[in-house]
């Protein structure tokens, strides 16, 4: 077993990045799943049961029948799948790329740059897949929708997640301060938690600000995160959605592997 | 008769480890007094108990046992009145790092609730002292490791104490620095301020210090000038005397009995003796052949080395 | 007389923390805006959205109230109490612990109440520009109706008090920033739970009387009540009920800065 993973590794030196975080994460693992579950089931109870009753016995027609705790889960799923995607790839890329961090003791091995934006990237979409799986298992115990259908979000999560992540790998690995990070998260990515059809359908916007929200990977993650786990989408729209997010994925990817080169090779 | 600053008598800490265990007793009775214009060293090893009295001098952490009295006061009941007549060099540096370097210097004056414009003065002089000037406005976190230890001196000196405290001022700094800090140390107390310093250097004990005491193991084991030291517990000169590792235990037994004592470290032997060259011709008559031989002022460190037995700096 | 009360150690040695934190917000005020910004997100996305889903709230005697009315109050005190804890707890443990900020200070005349005292004065400075910034951006919306909105000021530092000094007290059982996620499990339940974002009436009577012991449901009330224009003794119990959690916060905080910084 253990000459298999050491041949493994050495034809793929990315699992060798990926191994380096996974160890890491293995003394901290306990407290991060009980963030993981803990977080949805208090907002879902709060937001979802709580609000939600007077949303309900409003009726008010923008949720066209569909109960506030359905229509809010999948919309803070994807939210959620956003934010674990900026916390995995923003601070620990700008810890590990600084002067003492495990990047430069990384790169100081036989491992490419690309090889080690590879590794920690798998890493973040297992920590994102990994919490947007326990977040469906409350949505489920929440009875929003069946095991089945919850499998089928979980690919939407994890699309929602990379989309975020791998653009901004591409600029944590660059960016010279943290406190620009912390900016990034205030002023951009609570704003689309906000605003994106997470709380409240983008219908009520005003309508140029519609077209704003339509236009944000986050709104994209939640309309189709909220098609796989309560269905009833146009199949157009969901292709819709996954592309944008895919080639928001590969795009950051694309910038990625050259900041990355860029940073790491000096 | 000078003015007595300091007085202990007796003076224990005993620290109680957190979570329980048995406490250990970092300093175990000392006495000593420290007299107004003086400068005073505590030599010795790491963990001797220095700093900790050092800490317990400065009003910061409060006696387990035996007196001390600082400038006529209790510090158990008069910390704050002793503490604004000190000035503390604390051995890891303590400045503000979210402060620049004059910012340091302003801030740290106003916890000893002296006027802003009294302030200003003294920090554009204590700059200079500093040499510091060009660096008034950088962020702490800019400065070298000698810059940051003459800007805690200086910090210290803002309040124009009676009494610098000084916990192992050159620790760490390179030999330029460690010059320069010495020749600003020296004309402080030019200036007559009493300097009560702690270190593991003999060169530093023998530079600064007017009297010194020994401590190890929470315990004083000698005192006195550096010079005085020396003579009492010390011949004139020492021979350093290598030999191949292996052949090292065979040689001392050779050349046992020459000079008045014979150290055994693991690397060399140390014969000591008024005249080290006499003390060399004898080894070379026993037939014993070292692969070096050094003859050398005898200093502090061979004090410390005949009190316990032990190097100073391990 | 003031000058006289000024200069006394009592007041001189908080004074001087306080004056300290402010020569390091010279540089880095702009901090502020951003701690206003998400308060005025979560308005604009509760009031204007969600506000459209809920429609009037149920339970409150004037039906012409709105959810955006209603919920404005409740995120001014949490403005005030993150305000507030964020600095006593975030940035006391990194002075604590990483800087060291306070081994210095204690060597000078300062003592630890002193520090204590002078930290949890910045804090409530720090909550109540919070409050005030936000407050005016609450009114800038045109959602404040009564004068009795002038008591929020005198409220929003009671519970600046209040929560600084718990956050004091908190900070001194951390041990690693892993613990601030324990933390978080406190506040985020609190937040969400507290009546900030739905009347006590949708709760059973039980969950409520729960409700109602949490120190943030007391700071929403002492918040809501007069913005509301309905002040009873309901105002009075909160304010009473703050004062006495932040005092015995306070006093537990003394006694545990009191083991954990002295050598």
């Amino acid at each position: 077993m253990a000459l298999t993973t050491d041949t493994l590794t050495a034809r793929v030196p990315a699992l060798r990045e990926f191994g380096y975080w996974m160890r890491r994460y293995r003394r901290i693992w306990r407290g991060t799943v009980v963030i993981s579950v803990a977080n949805p089931l208090l907002f879902l109870a709060a937001m979802g049961a709580g609000l939600g009753k007077l949303v309900d016995a409003n009726h008010s027609g923008h949720l066209s029948g569909t109960p506030y705790l359905d229509f809010l889960a999948p919309g803070l799923l994807a939210a959620s799948a956003m934010q674990n995607g900026f916390i995995e790839g923003a601070f620990p890329v700008f810890q590990s790329s600084r002067t003492r961090g495990n990047y430069s003791a990384a790169v100081a091995t036989s491992m490419r740059p690309t090889d080690i934006l590879a590794g920690h990237l798998l890493f973040v979409a297992f920590r994102v897949l990994l919490s947007g799986l326990l977040f469906l298992g409350v949505v489920v115990a929440f009875g929003v929708v069946g095991p089945a259908r919850a499998l089928l979000a979980a690919g939407p999560v994890l699309l929602t997640g990379t989309a975020f992540a791998a653009p901004l790998m591409a600029w944590a690995v660059l960016v010279d301060r943290q406190s620009r990070l912390n900016g990034l998260y205030r002023f951009v990515v609570m704003p689309l938690y906000m605003f994106s059809g997470t709380f409240f359908p983008i219908s009520q916007l005003p309508y140029w600000l519609q077209a704003v929200a339509t236009c944000t990977p986050l709104y994209q993650g939640v309309a189709l995160t909220r098609a796989a786990a309560l269905g009833g989408a146009h199949p157009g729209a969901t292709a819709v959605h996954a592309c944008y997010l895919l080639a928001m994925t590969a795009a950051g990817i694309w910038v990625s592997r050259r900041s990355y080169t860029h940073r790491l090779n000096r | 008769m000078a003015d007595v600053l300091i007085e202990a008598k007796g003076l224990r800490k005993v620290h109680a480890p957190r979570g329980g265990g048995a406490p250990t007793e970092a300093v175990a009775g000392i006495d000593f007094t420290v007299t107004a214009g003086e400068a005073f060293g505590f030599l010795g090893p790491n963990g001797a108990g220095k700093s900790t009295t050092m800490r317990m001098v400065a009003a910061v952490s409060p006696i387990s046992g035996g007196r001390l009295s600082i400038l006529g006061m209790d510090p158990a009941t008069h910390g704050p009145q002793i503490r604004a007549r000190l000035g503390s060099v604390p051995q890891d540096d303590t400045l503000d790092t979210e402060l620049t370097v004059r910012e340091n210097l302003l801030v740290y004056g106003r916890y000893f609730g002296l006027p802003r414009a009294v302030i200003r003065e003294r920090a554009a002089q204590l700059l200079e002292f500093a040499r510091l000037e060009d660096k008034a406005d950088e962020q702490v976190e800019a400065l070298s490791g000698g810059m940051r230890r003459r800007l805690t001196i200086a910090r210290s000196l803002v309040n124009q104490p009676d009494i610098l405290l000084l916990d192992e001022p050159t620790t760490g700094l390179d030999p330029q620095a460690r010059h320069l800090l010495w020749e600003r140390l020296f004309r402080l107390k030019q200036q007559g301020v009493t300097l009560l310093l702690t270190t593991h250097y003999m060169d530093e004990a023998e530079q600064l210090c007017d009297r010194i005491v020994v401590m190890d193991h929470g315990r004083i084991v000698a005192e006195g000038s550096p010079r005085q030291l020396i003579t009492t517990h010390c011949t004139r000169e020492v021979l350093e005397l290598r030999f191949p590792a292996d052949l090292q235990a065979q040689a001392a037994e050779k050349v046992a009995g020459i000079g008045d004592r014979l150290e055994a470290l693991p690397d060399r032997l140390l014969v000591y003796a008024d005249d080290g060259e006499d003390a060399l011709a004898a080894v070379h008559r026993t037939g014993a052949e070292p692969l070096t031989a050094l003859v050398r002022r005898a200093g502090l460190e061979d004090v410390f080395l005949t009190l316990t037995g032990r190097t100073l700096v391990d | 007389m003031l000058g006289t009360l000024w200069k006394s150690p009592a007041v001189a040695g908080p004074a001087a923390l306080v004056e300290r934190n402010l020569v390091i917000y010279r540089h880095t005020w702009y901090l502020l805006l951003a701690e206003i910004f998400e308060p005025v997100l979560y308005l604009l996305s509760m009031g204007v959205g969600i506000g459209a889903l809920v429609g009037h709230v149920p339970g409150l005697g004037d039906p012409s109230v709105g959810y955006v009315d209603f919920v404005a109050p409740g995120l001014l005190a949490t403005a005030a109490m993150n305000g507030a804890m964020n600095e006593t707890t975030f940035n006391i443990y990194g002075k604590l612990k990483m800087l060291h900020t306070y081994d210095s200070i204690l060597a000078t005349p300062l003592r630890i109440r002193d520090v204590a005292l002078g930290e949890v004065a910045w804090a409530l400075l720090r909550g109540t520009a919070v409050t005030v910034v936000f407050g005016a951006a609450v009114a800038a919306f045109g959602l404040v109706h009564s004068l009795w909105a002038l008591l929020i000021l005198p409220g929003a530092l009671l519970i600046a008090f209040a929560f600084a000094a718990a956050g004091l007290a908190v900070v001194t059982y951390i041990r690693s920033w892993q613990d601030f996620q324990l933390v978080q499990l406190v506040m985020l339940p609190m937040f969400l739970f507290a009546t900030t974002f739905y009347p006590l009436g949708v709760y059973a009577r039980p969950v409520q009387i729960a409700v109602e012991c949490l120190p943030l449901y007391q700071s929403i009330e002492l918040i809501r009540e007069p913005s509301l224009g309905v002040v009873d003794a309901g105002v009075g119990w909160a304010a009473g009920y703050l004062l006495l959690f932040g005092c015995a916060s306070m006093a537990l905080a003394l006694r545990r800065l009191e083991r954990t910084l002295v050598p």
